[in-house]
């Protein structure tokens, strides 16, 4: 390393439909000598040493023991986002490399998201607009009924800080709030938002007019939500997940709304993303896909990379990480 | 409908109240109905709620593109979600709410869990303590409402006043990054002002619960910009709604029948 020089930064690629926003590019460059995989690839001698982090856009690059390896002054990993399920956080930890998320940055875009998600799916707005905007289409006006949201019960499934922002937004809809989380919250916390805690998962999916899904996805929850959390929850009631496609058995939801064990479903994400165009899911009626919204605003993704460079700057300097993610 | 005119009016010797279901009135000649003696009554409480969440749902839908995004979910064509495909925050961005009647008042309260910063414009000041508890800051000018807002909703009746109350010069005035929600009735916005604004990117996006007429004719320019959400006047289309709606409508009923005060009477 020269002196004065920037310390290198890896990223996957900058720009196009996959990589590092354009408008963020000036901001890294002040902090960082900016490496992309292509370079890196074309010139492993000259710059494996250089590469002191990575920052993770959208998953990429993957890194794996063979990229670990062949970066020796590599001292931090910085994920674009909270979620860390594509990373193996062990055999990171093993190369002594720290690892760190997003988690200030993305709970309000990704709370707004399942928000919108709700409505929308409650009040039909995608049939109704369909409706409105098709050329000669019927106003089928007596039976397009939507329900009603103010006043429901909303069931929360992981209550972490996306969730409890989720819950904040569901109070001033006057929404009777459920719970159900690994651990408790702090009484406070609950009176806050007015929830209820369900010890077990059965009876917040017994109660909840509306389902919304919000855990991190581990070994513990893949596939969660399966034929018989969707068999206890009400005809009338709307799954809702922003968390990851894993999280729920897909095979066992296109079952469940097909045969109305539940009205409806609204996903974020699925399992792949996109599903493959003649999946089952994607025909059903009543069922909205979006195409993981989650964080995809102008301030969210700017504030993720700020996030982002806060930590990998302090792992640099041997500073106290902000959102530092240990293996557990 | 029924649509109240003349003939009908006069050939009812006995009708003492016309009970609307919903809370305007815009579609009915209230000084001839008068009279005839004939009291008027809407259900300006069953409405209130699945009206102002339709307006966040539309305000959400239009800034995180959700309905392009279901689109792209679901198309033949799709083979990756693309990074760089963004929407505009609602989490502390500004709402300008024009008309603070109930709805309004509501859509407030909802806004205000997404910290969004309020402004407001009505015919009235409301109490401090009521802008406080939402807080909303009040704009005497609605031209300073416009200037500020990331997300303008207009949430009044229609009246002479009002009608075209949101056109060239009002869009011109909001920023180039802003969405107008429209829940309260189409005349309420010049449409052909609207589609102009949009087409020339002088407002980001448009969505619409209300237009005028209901349904727009197939050709119209506003179905065929894709910056624009529109929905089937879906405001209180929930089955809920529509039977709260009917109970209200009921009990205005029996009160005038039983000369008893008027819960909602429309004056």
């Amino acid at each position: 390393m020269g002196g004065g020089e920037l310390p290198g930064l890896l990223v996957n690629e900058i720009g196009g439909v996959r990589g590092i926003l354009h408008g963020h590019v000036a901001f890294l460059k002040k902090h960082f000598y900016l490496i992309t995989m292509k370079e890196f690839l074309e010139n492993r001698k000259h710059l494996s040493k250089k590469v002191q982090a990575i920052y993770l856009w959208w998953h990429k690059p993957i890194i794996d023991q063979e990229l670990l390896q062949s970066l020796p002054n590599l001292k931090v990993i910085a994920n674009s986002g909270v979620g860390m399920d594509h990373l193996d956080l062990k055999l990171v930890a093993s190369f002594g490399v720290k690892m760190a998320n997003a988690p200030r940055a993305v709970s309000s875009s990704t709370a707004d998201t399942g928000m919108a998600l709700l409505l929308a799916s409650a009040r039909r707005l995608v049939e109704g607009y369909h409706i409105a905007m098709s050329s000669g289409a019927e106003r089928q006006e007596a039976d397009f009924l939507g329900v009603e949201v103010t006043g429901a019960t909303l069931g929360i499934i992981g209550m972490g800080s996306i969730g409890y922002k989720i819950a904040l937004r569901a109070k001033a809809f006057e929404m009777n709030i459920l719970y159900h989380n690994r651990t408790r919250r702090k009484e406070h916390e609950e009176r806050a938002v007015g929830a209820t805690y369900c010890e077990k998962i059965d009876h917040l999916l017994q109660q909840a007019d509306f389902v919304m899904v919000v855990v991190s996805l581990t070994p513990q929850t893949h596939k969660l939500i399966g034929k018989r959390e969707l068999e206890l929850m009400k005809p009338t009631a709307t799954l809702i997940n922003i968390s990851r496609g894993a999280v729920v058995d897909q095979e066992a939801l296109v079952t469940a709304l097909q045969t109305g064990v539940i009205r409806a479903a609204a996903l974020d994400v699925t399992s792949p993303e996109p599903l493959p165009r003649d999946h089952a899911l994607l025909k059903l009626k009543n069922v909205i896909i979006t195409p993981h919204l989650g964080i995809k605003t102008d301030k969210a993704t700017y504030l993720i990379t700020e996030e982002a460079v806060e930590n990998i700057l302090a792992a640099l300097n041997g500073l106290p990480m902000p959102s530092e993610v240990l293996p557990s | 409908r029924p649509t109240i005119d003349r003939e009908l009016l006069e050939s009812l010797p006995n009708l003492k109240v016309v009970g609307n279901s919903g809370v305007g009135v815009d579609h009915l000649d209230l000084k001839m109905i008068s009279n005839f003696g004939v009291k008027v009554t809407n259900t300006p409480r069953a409405v209130a709620d699945p009206t102002a969440d339709i307006g966040m749902a539309l305000m959400l839908a239009s800034a995180r593109r959700l309905l392009e995004g279901c689109q792209i979910a679901v198309s033949p064509d799709t083979k990756y979600f693309a990074v760089d495909w963004l929407g505009v925050e609602v989490t502390r961005a500004t709402l300008g709410i024009i008309g603070m009647g109930s709805i309004g008042y509501k859509v407030a309260q909802r806004a205000r869990a997404f910290d969004m910063r309020i402004l407001y414009h009505n015919r009235n000041r409301r109490r401090k303590e009521e802008e406080e508890a939402v807080g909303a800051h009040y704009c005497e000018k609605m031209e300073d409402l416009l200037q500020q807002s990331d997300f303008v909703m207009l949430v009044v009746n229609l009246t002479p006043e009002t009608h075209k109350l949101i056109g060239k010069k009002e869009l011109g005035l909001m920023k180039p990054t802003a969405t107008l929600i429209n829940i309260s009735r189409g005349a309420v916005v010049d449409q052909d002002a609207l589609v102009e604004a949009l087409q020339n990117k002088v407002i980001r996006a448009a969505a619409l619960d209300v237009t005028y007429p209901e349904p727009l004719p197939r050709d119209h320019p506003l179905l065929k910009l894709n910056n624009v959400i529109i929905t089937p006047h879906i405001g209180t289309a929930t089955v809920q709604a529509l039977r709260m709606m009917a109970e209200e409508a009921i009990a205005n009923i029996l009160a005038v029948l039983n000369g008893q005060p008027i819960p909602s009477e429309v004056l």
